[in-house]
């Protein structure tokens, strides 16, 4: 049943969430791309993001952020360092790096929980954006702006790193093809820490945007954050960044279009929908909405 | 005498935790009970996940489907009409025993891991893993919401509950059924898949038919599981079968090595006993001095050692071998 729905109102909401779905999905598959890890400890990043954010409240805003940043991306690197390379080194099947990823997220969310309590700290560093400004009868928070120009100019960004210099394209070749790159005089390290690196900033951007219409943090936070993204990843197209960020935006932007447009009744059965569809589309297009048209099998975990 | 002790093995290990479970106090009867039903999962999957070696988010699901069906039909109906009035008129009419409610909870198991895999088995790979996780969140999506089938977000409680010996016996099912389907030749057959998908399919074996039939196999011995389950703990709630379910199972699977029966067995036995003992220790533990931990250091230490058995040893604790095999 449809409820009476202000349509603009409803692009609006649901085009900030895919805005931010997009940037955990170009996160998550940028590490993809060069180690074909799906990293499941990804959403954990932003959870540490959210919880330095919390507890500099009150401190200047921009060195609050910059501390963000720098945690998450200190535990994106020590995520790589001290438990995926030794997995590689030892010689691990995907199967048990899919694994292992998950042991480091239920890990990090019991040191959350040791740490920080169940109860949820609060962000309040950008509240102010919650206000809103109304165009036509809409709404506009200006968070909704601030969101999606903060994932093009980041999304541009990595992309211009990927495109203009040399270590972007040291890091495509690998992500073509690893061994033949190394080979060719790729520094496959440096390669791995600065595509964890790019990830970490865009998980400690995710952590300052998102918190400021959730601003609750808990040690679970970013484990649906993930699975959204993760199936916006594959659902998009895994193989190439542009298709995981319009996958992660499409999914973000279906699930915000539906809240708003179904009934209170039916609105329960939203995530079962979703699925529902992402199902469909992985048995239609089995790489993905955008993924390329040749039938390439991907068989990578 | 080789193949009497891959199964033996298993089967006393069940055993010695099911004496155990029948002879201490009720409290810590508990904790063994739940690492036996725990065995059952991981083997299900295990029937699955070990032999084509394509992981599956999705069998928290059939446990669910198991556990809620076995549940429902074996509790009173006055007390259905009085807890759950809304549910299907069968469910809330029928009374029936333990075994059939867990042949009941074994058939809906298969019957939906066979309408699930008739269309995703032709998946592989990270979109196979992601669409049986897309399975597990309509599964607990529905079973939260929709009151004809289960008590949606609330709990129900006072689901007839089984003795230790009686779970045991129910987990022994599950490991000689798994036994038999890696020595029969469709478990060969599907092994062969794993190991090289175009070597297998030039043999003549058809990956797609394989793979069903184990999921449908696995989903049944899921859904016996689950039935276990249920009257092992006596609730249902959908709480009890969704991300943490499917991760812990995984885990221990891994843990304990992928490749095996036993290292599915010991896998869950091993995360099990660590995560009872530290609960334990949490409320002060008695070896040889009074133990304390803080609270919240057994997750800590659960999540750490698993992470770091997976990174010293990524075949698991067994390695992937049966038990008395031993040699490479």
């Amino acid at each position: 049943m449809l409820a009476a729905v202000n349509w603009g109102q409803a692009i609006a909401d649901a085009i900030a969430l895919g805005a931010l779905y997009g940037l955990v999905a170009v996160g998550i598959g940028l590490v993809f791309g060069v180690l074909r890890l799906v990293n499941f400890a990804y959403g954990e990043l932003i959870t540490a993001g959210a919880y330095v954010l919390a507890y500099t409240y009150g401190w200047p805003r921009p060195i609050s952020i910059l501390l963000c940043v720098g945690a998450v991306v200190a535990l994106a690197l020590a995520q790589e360092l001290v438990a995926f390379r030794p997995l590689r080194r030892g010689g691990a099947t995907p199967a048990t790096m899919l694994v292992a990823t998950f042991a480091v997220s239920f890990l990090l969310q019991a040191i959350y929980l040791l740490a920080f309590g169940s109860r949820g700290q609060i962000v309040g560093t950008l509240g102010r954006l919650n206000s809103a400004f109304t165009v036509d009868g809409v709404d506009i928070r200006w968070i909704l702006l601030v969101t999606v120009v903060t994932g093009l100019v980041l999304l541009g960004a990595t992309a211009a790193v990927l495109e203009r210099t040399s270590v972007g394209l040291h890091i495509r070749a690998a992500a073509t093809d690893f061994r033949t790159s190394r080979l060719l005089g790729v520094r496959a390290n440096r390669v791995i820490m600065l595509s964890f690196v790019i990830s970490g900033v865009l998980a400690a951007a995710v952590s300052v945007l998102y918190t400021v219409s959730n601003p609750l943090v808990q040690p679970t936070m970013g484990v649906p954050i993930t699975i959204f993204a993760l199936v916006g990843v594959v659902v998009g197209g895994m193989d190439r960044l542009w298709s995981a960020a319009l996958g992660g935006f499409a999914v973000g932007l279906v699930y915000g279009l539906f809240s708003d447009v179904m009934s209170s009744t039916s609105s329960v059965y939203l995530p079962a929908v979703v699925y529902g569809l992402v199902i469909v589309v992985l048995l239609l297009r089995p790489a993905g909405l955008f993924g390329a048209w040749r039938s390439a099998q991907v068989e990578r975990v | 005498m080789r193949r009497v002790l891959e199964l033996a093995g298993p089967i006393a290990l069940v055993a010695a935790t099911a004496a155990i479970a029948s002879g201490i106090s009720s409290a810590h009867q508990l904790e063994f009970e739940t690492a036996l039903v725990m065995v059952a999962i991981v083997v299900a999957l295990y029937v699955f996940v070990g032999n084509s070696g394509v992981i599956s988010f999705g069998h928290a699901s059939f446990v669910a489907a198991g556990a809620y069906l076995a549940g429902l039909v074996t509790l009173d109906p006055e007390t259905k009409n009085f807890t759950t009035p809304g549910l299907f008129h069968v469910l809330l009419h029928a009374q029936i025993g333990l075994v059939p409610s867990l042949a009941l909870a074994a058939a809906v198991g298969a019957a939906y891991a066979i309408v699930v895999g008739l269309p995703l088995m032709r998946l592989s790979g990270l979109p196979a893993g992601i669409a049986t996780f897309a399975v597990l969140g309509i599964t607990y999506d529905v079973l939260s919401y929709w009151g004809k089938i289960g008590p949606g977000v609330q709990t129900l409680s006072g689901v007839p509950e089984a003795s230790s010996w009686s779970i045991a016996a129910g987990v022994v099912i599950v490991i000689v059924a798994a036994y038999a389907y890696q020595r029969s030749r469709f478990g060969r057959m599907l092994r062969a898949t794993r190991e090289d998908p175009a070597a297998a399919r030039a043999s003549g074996i058809s990956i797609y038919r394989q793979r069903l039939l184990a999921f449908a196999l696995s989903g049944a011995l899921a859904g016996l599981a689950g039935g276990l389950y249920v009257h092992q703990l006596g609730i249902i709630t959908p709480e009890l079968f969704y991300l943490d379910l499917t991760f812990v199972t995984l885990a221990m699977l891994v843990f304990g090595g992928m490749g095996s029966l036993w290292g599915a067995v010991v896998g869950a036995l091993a995360i099990s006993a660590l995560n009872s003992f530290l609960g334990d220790a949490e409320n002060t533990v008695d070896v040889g001095f009074h133990l304390t931990l803080p609270n919240g250091t057994r997750l800590v230490t659960v999540g750490a050692v698993m992470a770091l058995v997976l990174i010293l040893k990524p075949s698991g604790l067994t390695g992937g071998r049966e038990f008395g095999r031993w040699r490479r």
